[in-house]
């Protein structure tokens, strides 16, 4: 019950938040120098052309009324015309967003999947070889910038052993809309398209798996450090007492409580890749909506910059909303306390 | 006294930390008789605790290394027997009840659980064949018998929701699960109120008793001492240096140890029975 007030909470924080946000972007949006119709019709046009873009986009408008149309728009779904690609930013958005989505989710699996076993030797073994090695490993992993991880596995995968592409979502040569989810990989099980679904997967494994070491590497020390730490506890020695075998005390016992930092960590990564993913979008020509908020951010195309921004917003809120009821489910003491 | 239930001979350990061995140990000997009430006594450091993490075999080694002396339990030497033979004993026949009830239970699963847990591999470690169903009962009954009101409730709540008190006896159910003969209870209740834990205490002897245990009952509080025993043992730096049935002990203490550590007992009657009061050498 607790738990579900500190959920609604939570929720009304959140809305404050995106509020917040929203004022945020548009007042950056306005201040930065240059003429974002200028920009769009380039160094030739008229001034006069300009003027009526100017006349046309609002931007003569006093700046309240431009932030209340912005809002009405936001309250309708509307996020206006793309200056960039001239049409709505509301369709770029969906159709990039869905590729971001797909190839973060494959990232966010990988980094937990190999992060958090990784971590639990480390910590089993912990100042023996298998943990020197995860922690040079996890090291090495958040240290190294995902584009060199990514021309690097571009190489080696692409052009020296021939196994795997090296860009875009889908070969040119297969005949496929991802029209429901926009996953490829959901869309391809959906239609029952098994060969959908496999190249899926192989185009989408070099740009996760650059995109996946840096949280993988994270996911692995904080899993290290917190099993460390639940294992000096007087509940784990009592389990041994009482002859619990050790795989049954390491997964069960020493896991889920130490379960809670890598969660939290995996929620952030998760929420904050969706913007950030845009270095391994660029590298390797994925159709993303990280990519698509630099593009337009370069060519000051203001309502492309501010949709992307408040979807990013929404996303990260949502995230952690999950996040939040996850982390209540591993851990009841949070979800009794209804606080952490 | 040959016949005893738990023997331990002549034992020594010491820890290798850092290229330093130091010698926690230095020829312990104790006996605990079947269906008998013994107290081991000692201050933080005497040496207590590795006597009993040897005992139920939970020394880490290393840094901990058995330098010397035999421990005997039922008639078997423990460090000769096969580790699969020592394992069926751990948490079975020989059973501890854990000091503090805030820290010794898993704060993520519910009490169920965790005593389900213990008593699925206590079952496998024996070869007994119990249901899920089967175990949950048996986990209930035990609750019951330490007193819980609602045994059903408990086994549904986390350790959060349940008071000190309760959380002791919980720790107190998860030793008799499997019926042991010998209970090692390590200072049970010292994290408690003095109330609560006299109460706990009340309900361990009466458990011991009622059942026929062999108890043996560590700590450094003599008041506990003469609650719970029959028969003291008193540790010091490592060696037994004094033991008697408990009454005559606390009688005429002959070691200037034993001396000072009665001496040291606070009293509500002002003075101490030695006059004044002395270090503890």
């Amino acid at each position: 019950m607790e738990f579900l007030l500190f959920l609604v909470r939570r929720i009304l924080w959140s809305l404050l938040v995106l509020v917040g946000l929203s004022m945020v972007i548009f007042a950056i949006a306005r201040v930065v120098p240059g003429d974002p119709a200028r920009m769009a019709l380039g160094p030739t046009a008229t001034q006069e052309q300009v003027s009526d873009l100017r006349e046309k986009l609002g931007l003569n408008r006093p700046i309240v009324e431009q932030y209340g149309l912005f809002v009405a728009g936001l309250a309708r779904g509307d996020l206006g015309r793309s200056l960039l690609t001239e049409r709505p930013v509301n369709d770029d958005i969906r159709s990039t967003f869905a590729a971001t989505f797909e190839l973060v989710l494959v990232t966010i699996t990988i980094a937990f999947l190999l992060g958090v076993p990784l971590g639990v030797a480390a910590a089993r073994w912990k100042d023996r070889w298998p943990d020197n090695l995860v922690r040079i490993l996890a090291i090495f992993c958040a240290v190294t910038p995902s584009f060199f991880l990514a021309l690097l596995l571009q190489i080696l995968a692409g052009y020296v052993l021939h196994i795997l592409p090296t860009t875009g979502r889908m070969p040119h040569n297969i005949d496929f809309v991802a029209d429901i989810t926009g996953l490829m990989t959901v869309d391809g099980l959906l239609k029952g398209r098994l060969d959908v679904l496999g190249e899926a997967f192989r185009y989408l494994l070099l740009p996760s798996l650059a995109l996946a070491a840096a949280t993988m590497g994270q996911i692995a020390r904080i899993t290290r450090s917190s099993m460390i730490d639940v294992a000096s506890q007087d509940y784990i020695e009592a389990s041994r007492a009482f002859g619990v075998p050790e795989p049954v005390r390491v997964f069960k016992y020493m896991l889920r409580p130490s379960f809670v930092p890598p969660l939290t960590i995996l929620g952030l990564e998760f929420a904050s890749l969706i913007g950030n993913a845009f270095v391994v979008e660029l590298v390797f020509a994925w159709p993303g909506m990280a990519a698509y908020g630099i593009r337009t951010i370069l060519q000051k195309d203001l309502n492309a910059v501010m949709g992307v921004v408040m979807v990013s917003g929404v996303f990260f809120v949502l995230v952690n909303l999950v996040i939040d009821v996850l982390v209540g489910f591993v851990d009841p003491r949070i979800r009794i306390r209804g606080a952490r | 006294m040959s016949e005893a239930l738990l023997s331990v001979r002549d034992l020594s350990v010491e820890f290798v930390t850092y290229g330093q061995t130091n010698k926690v140990l230095r020829g312990v000997s104790l006996d605990v008789p079947a269906h008998s009430q013994v107290a081991l006594v000692g201050e933080s450091g005497s040496g207590k605790s590795v006597t009993m993490k040897a005992i139920m075999g939970l020394l880490r080694s290393p840094p901990a290394r058995i330098t010397g002396g035999q421990l005997l339990y039922d008639g078997r030497d423990l460090q000769t027997l096969p580790h699969r033979e020592r394992l069926k004993l751990r948490g079975t026949s020989m059973s501890m009840v854990f000091q503090d009830p805030m820290s010794s239970l898993n704060p993520v699963f519910t009490i169920g659980d965790q005593m389900g847990t213990i008593l699925k591999y206590a079952d496998r470690r024996l070869g007994r064949v119990r249901s899920g169903r089967e175990r949950q009962a048996r986990v209930q009954e035990v609750l019951s018998q330490v007193r819980m009101r609602e045994p059903e409730r408990v086994a549904r709540s986390y350790p959060i929701m349940l008071s000190g008190g309760m959380r002791q006896r919980v720790l107190i159910a998860m030793a008799l699960l499997s019926e042991p003969r010998l209970l090692i209870a390590d200072e049970p209740g010292t994290a408690l109120d003095v109330t609560t834990q006299a109460q706990i205490l009340k309900l361990l002897k009466d458990l011991v008793e009622a059942r026929g245990l062999a108890l043996m009952m560590i700590t450094h509080n003599l008041g506990v001492v003469r609650e719970t025993s029959s028969y003291v043992y008193v540790m010091n730096k490592g060696v037994v240096v004094e033991h008697g049935p408990t009454a005559e002990l606390f009688a005429a203490p002959r070691d200037a140890y034993t001396q000072a550590l009665i001496a040291a007992v606070p009293r509500l009657t002002g003075g101490t029975r030695f006059g004044r009061r002395e270090a503890i050498p």
